[in-house]
């Protein structure tokens, strides 16, 4: 697909997260607790770990949807720490959240054009483009890589919670984001649909060339889909590295079935 | 309904609009005169609230900017094409900073900040007296000429401010159609997913009210000239209240539903408190009770006002 997202400026395919020691402590409570990773360009990392070990608080500090304790993230060598989503957002960061996040009143369509409208032009010159911001095109082979051509034109909040998933992840990658954290997108998803998810990352991955983050429950999903995986464990990284290695790891299994 | 269907209907809306006037009495007149000029206030209402979703009980204080710059302007001469222009940004410059309170809070908190605005701005209009009259307000506003045509006729008036209405209507649905409209409905749909697409919440939240506002505004300089005499009275927040009622009526972020919304809640107990028939003469006294009862079932019933029944049908055919 043609970029049609965030300038990528001079550091275009050199998109590169270095996430160091980063902490959100809540009181005593150490949601997060001196997290470290990097993702390479192009690379897909998934993130495991039971409830309440901290990963989804670790992306909404690094996406700057809270503010962490302590720490530091870098995005193609700029320090990205406490940026604003809108700001990252304008870097070529993107994400997923965990619960549904579409644009119920609009139609699918509108739910795919508006997530990289605002890329394209000022905001004075957004009044005078064309209504599809000339990104009908765009957002038509989305829906078509989606299978969401035969509810394109219906309200988004009326559809099932699957396609609904469908429709929030094609949104994340309309804008062609250098990076995408994927807050569990197999959530709720029916199997059938799990695998035609992952082939539609792949794709992604393969033909947009950005980075993944993927945190998610689904073993045989992570596993095949991600060649980095980090175990975290009680807001820190317990096991880090190829997936049947982490598997393998006696310190994963007890944090997951206890001893 | 395709494109065309929808502008052969509007034209033939209009058409009846234009033509029932010669028929009407004056009174009648006036009062469709009037339903249109707060139908210009409501379609703003309607952008704001509507469409990005953002409470606003703060309408009527605009409508009455408007009105006061336009009293004040017109008396000195001002033409009122120029008159226009001014009370729209005037009324923007103000919506923009009644925004600034809706990045800090939501729904009814919000709702109760331009509630307190509103108040402020109707105590000026009353206290300021060397400006606006106070209570006794400005009288002998003039109406306007257009191309040397007198439109101070009723009739003539109608037909100026039915001409400025479709005007407006048409700016407001080239913006809705622009991805400015699809923005603001993402702003009111899920601000936070909108902020981490790129869209400037903080913008389009103040540009929803600016724009809002500078409707009103519009309509407010309509309204001056109309009524040719101005008193802080109309401008007084339970106006908002029943400006915000207009476009739940009638459909909120339903693009004639402050059309329909305003027609029902400000121009039916009007026609009906003009009339001698009997049934109606029952209807004058219980207008409000009735009205209440509606209002409370088409909450009920139809929470997304009367333009959205299709949509309601629809749903009862079955799931997606």
């Amino acid at each position: 697909m043609s970029a049609a997202g965030p300038s990528h400026g001079d550091n275009a395919g050199k998109a590169f997260l270095e996430v160091r020691e980063v902490r959100k402590h809540y009181g005593a409570i150490k949601a997060v607790d001196g997290v470290s990773f990097k993702v390479g360009p192009g690379e897909i990392v998934g993130v495991i770990g039971p409830n309440g070990s901290g990963k989804t608080t670790l992306f909404n500090s690094i996406l700057g949807q809270i503010r962490p304790t302590s720490g530091s993230v870098e995005f193609c060598g700029e320090d990205i720490t406490a940026m604003s989503p809108l700001e990252l957002s304008r870097r070529g960061v993107g994400r997923t959240f965990q619960t549904l996040q579409v644009f119920g009143q609009l139609p699918v369509r509108d739910n795919l054009i508006v997530a990289a409208q605002e890329f394209q032009g000022s905001l004075p010159g957004r009044l005078f483009a064309a209504p599809d911001a000339g990104l009908g095109e765009r957002a038509d082979r989305m829906i078509e890589l989606f299978r969401l051509k035969h509810v394109a034109q219906l309200p988004a909040g009326r559809l099932s919670y699957g396609q609904q998933k469908l429709i929030d992840i094609a949104m994340a990658f309309m804008p062609n984001p250098r990076l995408v954290l994927l807050d569990e997108p197999c959530a709720g998803v029916n199997p059938s649909l799990v695998d035609q998810l992952r082939e539609l990352l792949v794709e992604l991955n393969r033909s947009q060339g950005g980075s993944f983050v993927v945190i998610e429950h689904n073993m045989d999903f992570i596993m095949k889909l991600c060649p980095h995986v980090i175990c975290m464990v009680e807001g820190k990284v317990l096991s880090e590295g190829k997936p049947a290695d982490v598997q393998a790891n006696p310190a994963v299994l007890e944090a997951y079935l206890g001893n | 309904m395709n494109a065309r269907v929808h502008l052969l209907a509007l034209a033939a809306a209009l058409a009846a609009l234009a033509i029932v006037a010669l028929y009407l009495k004056r009174s009648e007149v006036y009062l469709l005169t009037l339903w249109a000029v707060y139908v210009m206030a409501t379609m703003g209402l309607n952008l704001t609230a509507g469409y990005a979703g953002q409470m606003s009980l703060g309408q009527a204080a605009f409508f009455g900017i408007g009105a006061y710059l336009a009293a004040i302007l017109l008396k000195l001469g001002w033409p009122f094409l120029a008159v226009l222009p001014v009370a729209a940004l005037v009324c923007f410059v103000v919506g923009l900073a009644l925004g600034f309170p809706a990045l800090r809070v939501q729904h009814h908190y919000l709702a109760f900040a331009t509630l307190g605005f509103n108040v402020l701005v109707y105590l000026a209009m009353r206290n300021e007296e060397q400006i606006t009259g106070g209570t006794f307000g400005i009288s002998g506003i003039p109406r306007p000429t257009f191309l040397g045509i007198d439109l101070g006729g009723h009739v003539a008036y109608w037909y100026w401010t039915l001409g400025s209405l479709v005007v407006l209507g048409g700016i407001l649905w080239w913006l809705l159609r622009s991805p400015w409209g699809r923005a603001f409905a993402a702003l009111r749909d899920n601000p936070i997913r909108a902020e981490s697409l790129g869209v400037n919440i903080t913008a389009y939240t103040l540009l929803a009210f600016a724009i809002g506002a500078a409707f009103a505004g519009v309509g407010g300089v309509y309204y001056a000239s109309l009524v040719e005499f101005i008193e802080p009275g109309p401008f007084h927040f339970s106006t908002s209240l029943m400006m915000l009622l207009a476009v739940i009526v009638g459909g909120s972020g339903k693009f004639y539903g402050p059309a329909l919304g305003t027609a029902i809640v400000i121009l039916l107990p009007e026609f009906l408190r003009g009339s001698s028939t009997p049934w109606l003469k029952f209807m004058q006294v219980w207008y409000l009770a009735v009205f209440g009862i509606a209002v409370v079932a088409l909450m009920i019933w139809l929470p997304g006002g009367l333009l959205s029944i299709r949509e309601r049908l629809d749903r009862k055919g079955g799931p997606q």
